[in-house]
C-alpha cells in the first residue's frame, strides 16, 4: 500500500501541518523520556525510607500523578481539547472524587457500618 | 444513509462522533478501575497489623513492563503523527512496534503469574511453615491445575499417597508475619517433605489471601484491556488498512481513538505499578 491515498477522498497535507506534527513529535519524545525517568524515580523513592510508610506512599502517588498528567495532557492531548471533553471529564472527576470520599468516610466510620 | 459527523467534526462541539464516544467510554473505565482501587484501599487499611504483604512481586519485572508500556504509548502517538503527515509506511512501522510491546508486556505478565501459581505455602503438622517454588520434576505428589488450596486439614488430593514427596526450593519463615515481608534476597534451600507431614498446602493464586485476590483482579482486568487494545490496533493496522486508501481522514480518526484507549491502559498501569509492586 502506498503512502498516499489514491481514492477521491484525499488527505491534505500542507507544510504547516508537517511543521506542526514535527513539533508534536519532539514533544512526544521528551514526554516519553520524562515518563521513563519518572518510573526510575518511583522505584528509587520506594527503596528510600522517608521515615514512615505513609510518606513513602504519598511520594509514590505524587510521582505517579505527575506521570499520569503527562500521559493524559500530552499523549491524549487533553491540554488542548474541546470544551465538551472537559465537561465529560469534569463529571467523571466529580463522581471519582465522591467514590474515594465515600471510601475514606466509610473507613472513618468503620465501626458504624461494620466493615471489619 | 450516511451517518453524520463520523469523520468531520460537528460545528458546535468541534468533535467527531467516535471521539466523544471514546471519552465517554474512558470515563466509565475510570469509575470501574476507581472502584477497584477503592477496594484495594479498604482491604489494605483494614488488614490486621503486619499482615499486608510486601516484596511479593518482582520489582524489576514490573518496572520493565512499565517502560514497555510507556514506549508503546510513544509509538502510538508517533504513528498517529506519521499519518497526519501522510506517511503510511512509517505509521505501519510504529504500530508494529506497539503490537510487539503489547505482546512483550503480556509475556512478562504471564511469567509473573506462573511464578505465583508454582509458589506454595506449606504448613506442616508440627506447625512449621515452608515457603517456596514447587520443583515439579522431583515432586511425586500429583499436582494438577487447581483453583483451590491443594491440601486442606491434611486431606490429600485425589490419587495421592501419604508417602508422596513434595520438593520446594524455598525457606522456613519463623511465622506468618515473616512470610508477609520476606527479607530481600534471602537464602533458599531445597526442602523435601512427605505428604503425611503436610497439614495445608496452597499456591499464591487469587484464593491465597486478599492481597493476591486484589492483585489478580486488578492486573487481570488490566491485562484484558491490553489484549483488547492490541486486537483493535492490529485490526486497524492490518485487515482495515484499506480504509486509508478509501477515506484517509476516517482512518486517522480510528487510529486516534484506538490510541486514546491505549494511553488509558498505560495510565492505569502507571498507578498499578507503585500500588502493587512498591508500597
Amino acid at each position: 500500500m502506498s503512502d498516499h491515498p489514491t481514492s477521491t477522498q484525499t488527505l491534505h497535507v500542507d507544510e504547516h501541518t508537517v511543521e506542526e506534527m514535527r513539533h508534536h513529535i519532539r514533544r512526544y519524545l521528551i514526554v516519553g523520556v520524562a515518563l521513563a525517568i519518572g518510573t526510575a524515580l518511583t522505584v528509587w523513592a520506594s527503596l528510600i525510607n522517608f521515615g514512615s510508610r505513609e510518606i513513602n506512599i504519598v511520594v509514590a502517588l505524587i510521582i505517579a500523578s505527575v506521570k499520569g498528567f503527562l500521559v493524559v495532557g500530552f499523549f491524549m492531548h487533553l491540554i488542548s481539547e474541546k470544551k465538551m471533553i472537559y465537561a465529560v471529564l469534569g463529571f467523571t472527576a466529580f463522581f471519582f472524587t465522591g467514590l474515594f470520599a465515600l471510601t475514606l468516610w466509610s473507613m472513618a466510620h468503620a465501626s458504624i457500618i461494620q466493615i471489619r | 444513509m450516511e451517518i453524520p459527523y463520523a469523520v468531520k467534526a460537528r460545528p458546535d462541539t468541534g468533535l467527531y462522533n467516535a471521539k466523544v464516544g471514546i471519552w465517554l467510554f474512558l470515563a466509565s473505565e475510570v469509575m470501574l478501575f476507581g472502584a477497584l482501587f477503592c477496594s484495594y484501599i479498604l482491604l489494605r487499611v483494614n488488614a490486621p497489623e503486619g499482615m499486608w504483604p510486601h516484596h511479593w512481586l518482582n520489582i524489576w519485572l514490573g518496572m520493565t513492563n512499565t517502560i514497555v508500556l510507556i514506549f508503546s504509548s510513544v509509538t502510538v502517538v508517533l504513528s498517529w503523527a506519521s499519518l497526519k503527515m501522510g506517511q503510511f509506511k512509517r505509521y505501519k512501522f510504529y504500530q508494529s512496534i506497539t503490537i510487539l510491546c503489547a505482546l512483550i508486556f503480556l509475556g512478562i505478565k504471564s511469567v509473573e503469574y506462573h511464578d505465583k501459581f508454582v509458589h506454595y505455602k506449606v504448613v506442616l503438622t508440627d506447625g512449621r511453615i515452608a515457603d517456596g517454588h514447587l520443583q515439579k520434576a522431583e515432586t511425586t505428589l500429583p499436582v494438577s491445575w487447581h483453583l483451590q488450596p491443594l491440601i486442606v486439614d491434611g486431606r490429600l488430593p485425589k490419587g495421592a499417597k501419604p508417602t508422596d514427596k513434595v520438593v520446594l526450593e524455598g525457606w522456613w519463615p519463623k511465622d506468618e508475619t515473616a512470610l508477609m515481608d520476606p527479607p530481600l534476597g534471602h537464602a533458599t534451600e531445597s526442602i523435601e517433605l512427605t505428604a503425611s507431614q503436610i497439614k495445608s498446602m496452597e499456591n499464591y493464586g487469587p484464593w491465597h489471601n486478599t492481597y493476591t485476590g486484589i492483585y489478580f483482579t486488578l492486573t487481570g482486568l488490566h491485562a484484558l484491556h491490553v489484549i483488547a487494545g492490541c486486537i483493535v490496533i492490529f485490526a486497524i493496522w492490518g485487515p482495515l488498512a484499506k480504509v486509508w486508501e478509501q477515506d484517509p481522514e476516517h482512518y486517522i480518526n480510528r487510529v486516534e481513538v484506538s490510541g486514546l484507549f491505549w494511553h488509558f491502559v498505560d495510565l492505569v498501569w502507571i498507578f498499578l505499578f507503585p500500588v502493587l509492586y512498591l508500597l
